[in-house]
C-alpha cells in the first residue's frame, strides 16, 4: 500500500512519558501513596485499624462534594454553592435522620433529594436562565445557608448513632466502611452513567460545547445533569458529616466549597473543562486531607496549615506546565 | 432511532436495509470487518428519485439576507456540488439542514416527509449527517469517543467501548488514516482531525451525506481514498452533498452543481454543461478575465533567504533553498512532509533547528518570533489556522490589525488612538476588507475576510520576507483572486513570498519556482513550464520520471 510507504514519521514520544493525559491520574496518585507513607511512618500507632479509620473517615465528606465538584467543573462551570448544599443537608439530616428504622431511611432519602433539588435549581438557573454558573451558584449558595441556618441556627440536633456507628468503624474489622460506603455511591452513580451517551456528553461540553451540539448532543441536559449530581454528592457529604459528627451544623460550607475545588484540580481535571477522573478527584481530596493530618502529627502550628495548602496548590497547577516545557513546538504551548 | 448495533455479527449489520415507511430502522456504525456501507443500502430501485427538497427556505441574521426563499432538491444517489463565494449562503444553507439554525420560512422535506428539524440531533435522526468545515470533534475526548460522540454503541445506548474502538479503527483504515481510535483528538494535525470528522460522518450512515470544504487539509492521496468511498455510497444510494471552492474536485467528482449567489440559488446544471469560467462568473455574478495574476521574468539578483541542511526533530531533513525578492516561492507536495515545519523552524517557533539560514546574505539566528518579525529581519507568517493561530475572534478588527505594530504607535507606552486609525484605515483600503465598521469583531467577518485580516495585520509591518501557510483555504474564487493579486503586487514591490498550499492550481499558477517536499526535505525543485500538475504529482509521490501515477490520485 503506498499510504505505508509515505505516510510521515508519526509523531514520537519519548520513552519517559506517559500516554497523553495518563500522568493527570497518576500524579496524585503517587503523591498520596507518598504521603500515606509518610503519615504511617511518622504516626504514633503505625499503619493500625485505630490510625486508619480516622484517616479514611475524616476525608470522605471532602471526596463526596469534590466529586459533586468535579462533575460541574468537567463540564467548564464551577458550583460555589456547593458547600452551602453540605451544610444545608447536614442541618437537615440533624433533624430528619433519627428515631425507627423508617423514620431514618426517610430521613436519608429526604436529604439526598433536598440535594439533588438545590442541585436542579442551580441547574436550571444556569441552563435557562443563562447565568454564568459562578454567579448563580453564588447566589443560590447564600439562599441554602439561609435556609440551613433557618433549619439548624445553633449546632447540634440528634443522629442515629447505630447506623453512625455503622458506617465510621470497620468492615471485617480492620476496613474502613466509610471508604466503602464512598466507592459503592461513586460507582453506582458514575460507573454506568460514564457508560452512556449522556455521561460522556458531560465531558464533550466542557471540552467544546459548540461541537457537541452539532455532533447532536443536547447540552442543556448535560449541564443540568451536572448540577444535580453535584448537589446529589454534597448531600452525600452533608449526610456522612453528620454521621461523623453526630449533630448539625450550618456553618461548616465555606471551606468545603473552596477545598472541593483545590481537590478537584490537585485530582488533575482541568478548570477549562473536558478533563479529569473522578478516581484522581478522591485521591485529591485525601491528598490535602493527609497533608492537614502530617502537618498535626509534625507539631507545626495550626496557622501555618493554610500556608502549606496553598504550596502544595500551586504545586499542583504547576504541574500541568510540565507538558509545555517539553514541548518544542512553542506553538503547543500556547494552545 | 432505534440503534441496531455496530461491530456485531457482520452478516447481520450488511443486510441492514431501510425501507421508506421504517425510516427509523438506521444503524450506528460500520460492520467491523466490511467497507463503509450505507443505510441506504438495497433503495437503488427509486434511484435519482428526490430525496431531499427544500421549499422557499429564508433566513436572516439581523439585516442581512444570509438565505432568501430558496428551492433545492436534492436527489438519491447524486454527488450534488453546491458552489458559491463565501457569504452566498452555503454556510447557511448547511446549518438550516443539519438543524444548527432554524430558517425563518420555508419547509424542509425528507423522503417525502416534511421535517420539522429543530436541532442537529432530529437532523441526525432523519439520516441528515454532515462534515463540518470547521470540525465538530471535541479535543479532551478521544478519536473513538468522537467519532460514536452521540452514539452509544452498545445496547440502550449504553457504550460498548471495545466495539466502539473496532469500528472507529475499521473506518479510519478505509480513510486511509494512521491515526489510532485512543488518541486524544487534541493531539492530532488538522488533515487528521479532518479525516476524524469524516469518518464521524460516515459512522451515522447517513441518507444524506453533506461534506463542508471536508477535504481542504487533505492530501491528494487521502482525497483520492475519500472519493472512492463516495462514489461507492453513491452507487448505494446515498445523496451526498458536496460544498467546495475547488473546481477540478468538482469535474473528477459531482454530477450535479448548483451555483449560489448572495443568499439566492441561482442556477442547477448537469456536471459538465458549463464551462469552468462559465461557472465562475456564475458565482460572481461578472466575468473574470484571470484568476492569477501574469508571471514576471524570473527574478534575478542576489538571494533574500539561503537555507542549507535545515533540520528539525526527524520531521525536517535537509532542507535547502533560496528565494530573491520579488520572487513568489512556492510549497508543495502531500500533506505532513515537512512543509509546515519548514516555515515554523524559519519563523523561530521550533526549538532546537540546526542547519544554517542566510538572511541578505549574513548567517541569522532566528530564535523567536519576535526576533523574526523585528526590524532587523522582517519575516511575516501567516499561519495554517488563521482562527486559533492568526486572529483573536472576539477583539476587533482594528485591533487585531495593529496587534504586531503596536510598538510603532505607542509612545511612552501608550497606544496613540489617530495613528492607529490612520494606519488601520489605510489596511483596510488596500486590502479591501468588507466590514461596517472597524470596530466589529473579526469573528463577524467571513471566512475570507477573516483571511484578508490576518495578511492585512502582517502587511502593517513591511515584510521583506513573507511566509504564508494554505493562505486561500476554504476562501472563495474572487476573494482568492484578490489575494493572488495582492501577492504579486508584494513580490513586484520587492518582498520575498514562501507560499505553502495543498492546492497545484496555485503552485502552478501563482509561483516562479516550487520545491516539493518529499521524506521532510525538498525532493525537487520545478521552475517555468516545468511547473506542472504532472511533475509536482510524480515528486509528491518520488516517482521516477517514467513510472505511471497511481489510479485514484487525483
Amino acid at each position: 500500500m503506498v499510504a505505508a510507504e509515505i505516510a510521515p514519521e508519526r509523531r514520537r514520544r519519548s520513552p519517559l512519558s506517559l500516554p497523553p493525559g495518563a500522568w493527570r491520574l497518576a500524579l496524585p496518585l503517587v503523591v498520596l501513596a507518598i504521603l500515606f507513607g509518610v503519615l504511617i511512618a511518622i504516626h504514633p500507632r503505625g499503619l493500625a485499624v485505630a490510625s486508619m479509620t480516622p484517616w479514611a473517615n475524616q476525608a470522605v465528606t471532602l471526596a463526596f462534594v469534590a466529586v459533586g465538584q468535579f462533575f460541574v467543573v468537567v463540564t467548564r462551570g464551577l458550583d460555589l454553592s456547593i458547600g452551602a448544599v453540605l451544610a444545608l443537608s447536614n442541618a437537615l439530616a440533624s433533624e430528619l435522620v433519627s428515631g425507627t428504622p423508617l423514620e431514618i431511611a426517610v430521613g436519608v432519602v429526604a436529604v439526598l433529594a433536598v440535594g439533588c433539588l438545590c442541585g436542579a435549581i442551580n441547574g436550571v438557573a444556569v441552563v435557562f436562565g443563562r447565568i454564568q454558573p459562578i454567579v448563580a451558584t453564588l447566589a443560590t449558595g447564600a439562599i441554602y445557608t439561609g435556609l440551613a441556618l433557618i433549619v439548624r441556627p445553633t449546632p447540634g440536633g440528634d443522629v442515629d448513632e447505630a447506623l453512625s456507628d455503622l458506617l465510621t468503624y470497620e468492615t471485617f474489622g480492620f476496613f474502613p466502611t466509610s471508604l466503602i460506603l464512598l466507592f459503592a455511591v461513586v460507582y453506582l452513580v458514575w460507573w454506568p452513567l460514564s457508560r452512556t451517551v449522556l455521561g460522556r456528553s458531560l465531558y464533550a461540553i466542557g471540552s467544546n460545547e459548540s461541537a457537541a451540539f452539532m455532533s447532536g448532543l443536547n447540552p442543556k441536559r448535560a449541564r443540568l445533569l451536572a448540577h444535580v449530581l453535584a448537589g446529589f454528592f454534597a448531600a452525600c457529604g452533608g449526610l456522612f458529616l453528620a454521621f461523623q459528627t453526630l449533630s448539625g451544623d450550618a456553618s461548616v460550607g465555606f471551606s468545603y466549597t473552596l477545598n472541593s475545588i483545590a481537590a478537584v484540580v490537585i485530582g488533575g481535571a482541568s478548570l477549562a473543562g473536558g478533563v479529569g477522573t473522578v478516581i484522581g478527584v478522591i485521591a485529591g481530596a485525601y491528598l490535602l486531607r493527609t497533608i492537614s493530618t502530617i502537618m498535626i502529627f509534625t507539631g507545626l502550628p495550626p496557622m501555618a496549615q493554610p500556608l502549606f495548602e496553598g504550596l502544595v496548590l500551586l504545586a499542583a497547577v504547576s504541574v500541568g506546565a510540565i507538558e509545555m516545557i517539553t514541548s518544542r513546538n512553542k506553538l503547543k504551548v500556547l494552545r | 432511532m432505534i440503534v441496531i448495533g455496530v461491530a456485531g455479527p457482520s452478516h447481520r449489520l450488511r443486510a441492514v436495509t431501510v425501507s421508506s415507511t421504517n425510516a427509523s430502522h438506521r444503524a450506528v456504525g460500520p460492520a467491523s470487518d466490511g467497507p463503509i456501507t450505507s443505510a441506504a443500502t438495497g433503495r437503488s430501485a427509486d434511484a435519482g428519485g428526490e430525496f431531499v427538497s427544500l421549499a422557499g427556505i429564508s433566513k436572516s441574521y439581523g439585516g442581512t439576507n444570509a438565505l432568501q426563499s430558496v428551492d433545492l432538491s436534492i436527489r438519491r444517489a447524486s454527488i450534488h456540488a453546491i458552489l458559491g463565494e463565501n457569504g452566498a449562503g452555503k454556510s447557511t444553507l448547511i446549518k438550516v439542514l443539519t438543524g444548527v439554525v432554524r430558517p425563518d420560512a420555508g419547509s424542509v422535506t425528507v423522503d417525502g416527509e416534511e421535517l420539522a428539524v429543530r436541532s442537529p440531533a432530529t437532523a441526525a435522526a432523519a439520516g441528515i449527517a454532515c462534515v463540518f468545515q470547521e470540525l465538530s470533534l471535541v479535543p479532551d475526548l478521544s478519536v473513538a469517543d468522537n467519532i460514536f460522540l452521540a452514539h452509544g454503541t452498545g445496547p440502550l445506548g449504553f457504550i460498548d467501548r471495545r466495539r466502539q474502538r473496532k469500528a472507529a479503527e475499521a473506518l479510519l483504515r478505509e480513510l486511509g488514516s494512521e491515526v489510532r481510535p485512543t488518541d486524544i483528538v487534541r493531539s492530532l494535525t488538522l488533515s487528521e482531525a479532518q479525516l476524524v470528522e469524516i469518518a464521524k460522518a460516515l459512522a451515522k450512515r447517513p441518507r444524506l451525506l453533506i461534506l463542508d470544504e471536508a477535504t481542504s487539509a487533505l492530501g491528494e492521496q487521502q482525497v483520492g481514498r475519500l472519493f472512492q468511498i463516495l462514489r461507492r455510497l453513491r452507487d448505494e444510494g446515498v445523496s451526498i452533498l458536496y460544498i467546495t471552492h475547488r473546481m477540478h474536485e468538482v469535474d473528477t467528482l459531482c454530477d450535479t452543481c448548483s451555483v449560489f449567489r448572495n443568499g439566492r440559488h441561482v442556477e442547477t446544471f448537469v456536471q459538465g454543461t458549463r464551462s469552468p469560467d462559465a461557472v465562475v462568473e456564475l458565482m460572481l455574478g461578472r466575468s473574470v478575465s484571470q484568476i492569477y495574476p501574469p508571471k514576471p521574468a524570473p527574478a534575478v539578483g542576489p538571494p533574500l533567504l539561503e537555507v542549507s541542511g535545515l533540520t528539525w526533530d526527524g520531521r525536517i531533513d535537509k532542507v535547502s533553498f533560496v528565494v530573491r525578492p520579488g520572487e513568489i516561492y512556492g510549497i508543495g507536495g502531500l500533506d505532513g512532509h515537512g512543509q509546515q515545519e519548514t516555515l515554523l523552524a524559519l519563523f523561530g517557533v521550533l526549538r532546537n533547528v540546526t542547519g544554517e539560514v542566510r538572511f541578505d546574505g549574513r548567517p541569522v539566528q532566528i530564535g523567536s518570533p519576535g526576533r523574526a518579525k523585528g526590524r532587523a529581519l522582517g519575516i511575516a507568517l501567516v499561519p495554517e489556522d488563521r482562527k486559533s493561530e492568526g486572529l483573536h475572534l472576539p477583539l476587533t478588527i482594528a485591533n487585531n490589525l495593529t496587534l504586531s505594530v503596536l510598538n510603532r504607535l505607542t509612545r511612552f507606552g501608550v497606544i496613540n488612538g489617530g495613528r492607529q486609525r490612520r494606519l488601520v484605515d489605510e489596511l483596510m483600503k488596500r486590502l479591501q476588507i468588507k466590514a461596517s465598521t472597524p470596530k466589529a469583531p473579526v469573528s463577524s467577518l467571513s471566512g475570507g475576510n477573516q483571511q484578508k485580516v490576518v495578511l492585512a495585520k502582517w502587511l502593517a509591518c513591511d515584510p521583506r520576507l513573507i511566509l504564508l501557510c494554505d493562505p486561500t483555504r476554504g476562501i472563495d474564487v474572487g476573494t482568492k483572486a484578490e489575494i493572488y493579486g495582492l501577492l504579486r503586487r508584494l513580490a513586484d514591490e520587492g518582498a520575498a513570498i514562501v507560499l505553502h498550499t495543498t492546492d497545484y492550481d496555485e503552485l502552478i499558477g501563482l509561483c516562479d519556482r516550487v520545491g516539493i517536499f518529499y521524506g521532510g526535505t525538498i525532493l525537487r525543485e520545478l521552475t517555468g513550464d516545468d511547473i506542472n500538475e504532472r511533475n509536482i504529482l510524480r515528486a509528491s509521490f518520488a516517482l521516477a520520471d517514467d513510472a505511471p501515477i497511481a489510479e485514484g490520485v487525483h
